[in-house]
């Protein structure tokens, strides 16, 4: 079982995915570069934060369709654990891959700071460990997420919004820090829960959402 | 070879925070009548040929679900 890193020309969360996945979770994870067209071998992928292509255009807009995103939306729509973290979740936004978009923060400031966050959905596997409120690293400007109506009250009933800020953090619809797709495997999230992963960080509840990948992928290894 | 000109607005339901603060900013001006300032971007493509540039707003220079588009002629293919 191997966790695919996905790397575009200015992701800068890559090596803090990998070394949590691989050092504090023991899965195995390696790098693929944007432009690769494949990704035999793997069985999940985490899709990391950063600036790809400078945020040109909008952010995640370029990275959204680079040719190894054929292959994550195949693994997305065959129901393997796909996770996309702040520039990830703008990424898997542009891609269609999740609803709605990421736009600037309401006050237009830069937030970095460490947040709580309320687990809302309680069934996807990405969610299942999260018992409690976590708290969690953000550092965005562009994290307010914004989708219309007829979208968020598909989210709301069909139990799809992962999380919740308890409080207002940067102006998202509903308070929403992190959705799921349809089938409930394809995960964005604004905080980094990669960056949450050792006692040496001050937080280990990132843990708790990275997780899901060891269960999910020990039960498909089981099956 | 034909220039193109695509404005690109965010659509009217959405809140503009960078423009509200321009908007903020002329008031504090003296420039009182300003009610409010929408940011959009404008994005001109010199192409051979012009038939796919709505297919290109479509698949990249917009995303349908905060902003819309216009498609400006600037010059003529002579």
């Amino acid at each position: 079982m191997k966790v695919a890193v996905v790397r575009y020309p200015g992701s800068n969360c890559d090596q803090d995915a990998f070394h949590a996945l691989t050092d504090d979770l023991g899965v195995k994870a390696d790098y693929v570069w944007h432009e690769g067209t494949s990704l035999a071998g793997f069985d999940a992928v985490f899709v990391p934060g950063g600036f790809s292509y400078g945020d040109y255009l909008r952010c995640g807009a370029m990275a959204a369709r680079a040719p190894i995103m054929e292959e994550v939306a195949r693994f997305a729509k065959e129901g393997r654990p796909v996770l996309g973290a702040c520039n990830g979740f703008q990424i898997l936004c542009e891609a269609g891959l999740l609803p709605g978009a990421l736009m600037q923060n309401i006050e237009q400031r830069f937030i970095c700071d460490t947040v709580e966050l309320q687990p809302v959905n309680r069934r996807s596997f990405w969610t299942a460990g999260v018992t409690r409120n976590i708290r969690l690293p953000i550092a965005h400007g562009e994290g307010r997420y914004v989708c219309d109506p007829d979208t968020l009250k598909r989210l709301q009933d069909d139990d799809r919004i992962a999380f919740r800020y308890a409080g207002h953090i940067n102006g998202s619809t509903d308070d929403i820090a992190g959705v799921l797709n349809e089938q409930g495997n394809v995960l964005g999230l604004m905080p980094h829960p990669e960056r949450a992963t050792r006692a040496i960080l001050g937080n280990t509840d990132g843990i708790l959402v990275l997780q899901a990948l060891c269960r999910e992928l020990a039960a498909v290894e089981a099956r | 070879m034909p220039t193109v000109r695509v404005v690109v607005t965010l659509k009217p339901s959405l809140l503009d925070s960078a423009g509200r603060t321009v908007a903020q900013a002329l008031q504090k001006m003296g420039y009182t009548e300003v009610e409010d300032v929408r940011i959009g971007k404008v994005i001109e493509l010199t192409v051979a040929d012009e038939s796919r540039v709505a297919e290109m707003c479509d698949k990249l220079l917009a995303n349908p679900v905060i902003e819309d588009y216009a498609i400006e002629q600037v010059t003529v293919a002579r």
